[in-house]
């Protein structure tokens, strides 16, 4: 390093700056969100409104041509996006709550406890977690549902499969996070300064707040830009399957869907294919490539190293 | 002694897998007798579940299918009445496995030396290529992947049949289409592991000693290279064995992932907790076996009993 007084996150960020991928695929990502949630401003197509030009190939009115019922296919992939976005940052955040609480208390507590809640995680590791999230988002919607329709409005519980989803997906994605955060917190508990701490009387709280955590937030961070494309992707599987977002809503993976049920030998409609295929992979691909820089910068352990 | 005990442990866990696979489905509303036509009456509805024994109490229930399985036995399916559990993974299983390995060859073939000339080949420019070639494989999805390929191979240029099953040429898209994203996870892992160990000391001694650096490389060095390959490809066989949904459906396979979806869909009891049960023993077993190639492969490891 060139100046001798930069403090570890610093040198980090330095790092992180320095690697022209990671930097790029930031600012491909900043321009994309920008763009996906600015769209209904700039534009004046509807992502919902029928129209009578079906299925048109892309042109100078639809961009990106048009869905099978008129559709304007730009504006729906916009919205479409814009879904699997929250659906990814807000189920990894469901995940990171459930993953580093999990591991946290079972890395410090240690002992027992620790062998018990790792071997449950390893038991939901060997269940199909597909079983479990379908299994998991219909008992959940069929309990909600009709509470939801008499004390709301109709729409709102159209909206509440987006929070079943957002349930599911964060309860089958904490495992890995659980199992990294345990690890960690368990070589820091027995570390010096930790026991330095604990023999000045310090309550476990305050070891957990101020020494353990801020230790493994790096690692944590680094999980966490992962675990949002792996939850876009399971996103997009379930829409797929036809569990997850409902039509007229749309996702990434429904759109997908959509357009991969219109494939046969007479016609293609192959802009119904290629474009969300290719804004999703460009998404999950800034992604990756984002915590893999972040990786590099701020996990001492990760490769390159 | 350590394996023997971990093979002991095996049909414990998997009781405890059956018994939670079992108690999960019960937990979620609805039943495998819902789609039947309307309005049956309460005499047929009671009928069935009398044949069923779904009108016992739970545990009694479960007593009863633990009695067929300790015959081989996994018992009727609900939705699928002319047909046990046995008879439908009898013949999607095979399907899906010849499917499954064929992927997973694949994955290897390709992820392999593409993550092990990654690390090993020197330059800034090969190295970025190499990686972001795996990471665009991890970040194209089998639902973007299949049709793509379908539109071009298929339909476009007709190289290959559109779907369904039999002929070796109806192998090579869905074998990409599955294989692609876990050829790009290994070689992942590949140059990661090759990275770490080509600076390792031993191979420091290794050069000291005047080998060539093939040999070193190849001889030393890829088989410790090669072990976090080997502990991912347990989970990696477990899955691709049992099927995949998207795959199957898109390329009208008649293999396990259409009935792992439905069965979980349908509540068809007792075929979820046969598929869980195939899953969750084939991803035990595979474990272990990946631990006994740990001993074989790095001496540095025992186990202790």
């Amino acid at each position: 390093m060139s100046t001798p007084t930069l403090s570890p996150s610093q040198r980090a960020w330095q790092q992180f700056y320095r690697n022209p991928i990671s930097i790029t695929s930031f600012w491909v990502l900043v321009v994309l969100i920008f763009v996906v949630v600015l769209h209904p401003w700039i534009s004046h197509q509807s992502p919902t409104a029928l129209t009578d030009a079906i299925a048109q190939p892309p042109s100078s009115s639809h961009w990106f041509g048009t869905d099978l019922m008129g559709r304007d296919l730009l504006s729906r992939l916009m919205y479409g996006a814009r879904i699997s976005m929250l659906v990814g940052i807000v189920g990894a955040g469901v995940s990171l709550l459930i993953g580093v609480g999990w591991g946290a208390v079972a890395g410090y507590a240690g002992g027992r406890w620790d062998e018990v809640m790792m071997r449950i995680v390893d038991i939901l590791y060997s269940l199909p977690s597909v079983i479990f999230v379908i299994v998991l988002i219909t008992t959940l919607e069929g309990l909600f549902k009709n509470w939801l329709q008499q004390t709301f409005s109709n729409e709102t519980a159209g909206m509440a499969r987006l929070l079943f989803l957002f349930a599911g997906l964060g309860a089958v994605s904490w495992l890995t996070m659980a199992r990294i955060v345990r690890g960690e917190v368990l070589s820091l508990s027995t570390s010096n300064f930790v026991d330095a701490s604990r023999a000045m009387g310090a309550s476990h709280f305050h070891i957990l707040r101020t020494h353990i955590l801020p230790n493994v937030a790096g690692v944590v961070i680094v999980y966490l830009t992962l675990t949002i494309p792996s939850v876009i992707l399971y996103e997009s599987f379930l829409s797929y399957l036809g569990l997850g977002i409902q039509p007229p809503q749309a996702s990434l993976g429904s759109l997908m869907a959509e357009g991969a049920a219109q494939i046969n030998p007479i016609r293609i409609y192959w802009w119904m294919v290629v474009f969300p295929g290719m804004l999703l992979v460009v998404m999950l691909l800034a992604l990756n490539f984002i915590g893999d820089g972040l990786r590099d910068a701020l996990d001492p352990h990760g490769r390159h190293r | 002694m350590y394996f023997l005990k971990r093979l002991m442990a095996l049909p414990p866990l998997l009781l405890l897998i059956s018994l939670l696979a079992f108690l999960l489905v019960r937990i979620a509303p609805g039943g495998p007798f819902d789609k039947e036509r309307k309005p049956a009456s309460p005499e047929i509805e009671r009928r069935l579940l009398e044949r069923y024994h779904l009108n016992e109490p739970l545990w009694k229930q479960y007593m009863l299918y633990l009695k067929g399985l300790s015959r081989g036995d996994f018992g009727p399916s609900l939705k699928q009445r002319n047909h046990s559990v046995n008879d439908i993974i009898g013949q999607a299983l095979p399907v899906s496995a010849a499917l499954g390995i064929s992927a997973f060859l694949f994955a290897l073939g390709v992820g392999i030396p593409l993550g092990f000339y990654t690390a090993v080949w020197k330059g800034r420019w090969f190295e970025l290529a190499g990686n972001s070639m795996a990471l665009l494989f991890v970040c194209v999805p089998a639902l973007v992947v299949g049709p793509l390929l379908v539109i071009v191979f298929a339909v476009q240029w007709k190289l290959f049949p559109v779907a369904l099953w039999g002929d070796p040429l109806q192998f090579i898209l869905p074998t990409v289409t599955l294989g692609i994203y876990f050829s790009g996870k290994v070689a992942r892992l590949m140059s990661e592991g090759m990275v770490k160990t080509m600076h390792a000391p031993y191979l420091v001694t290794a050069r000291a000693k005047g080998l060539s650096e093939t040999r070193i490389l190849w001889k030393h060095g890829f088989r410790i290279a090669v072990l976090p390959v080997v502990s991912y490809s347990g989970p990696l066989l477990a899955d691709l064995l049992t099927g995949s949904f998207v795959v199957e459906s898109l390329f009208q396979i008649p293999g396990m992932g259409v009935f792992v979806i439905n069965s979980a869909l349908n509540r068809d009891y007792l075929l979820i907790v046969g598929l869980v049960l195939i899953y969750a023993f084939l991803l035990l077993v595979l474990n272990l076996l990946v631990d006994v190639a740990y001993t074989w492969l790095d001496p540095r490891v025992r186990y202790k009993s």
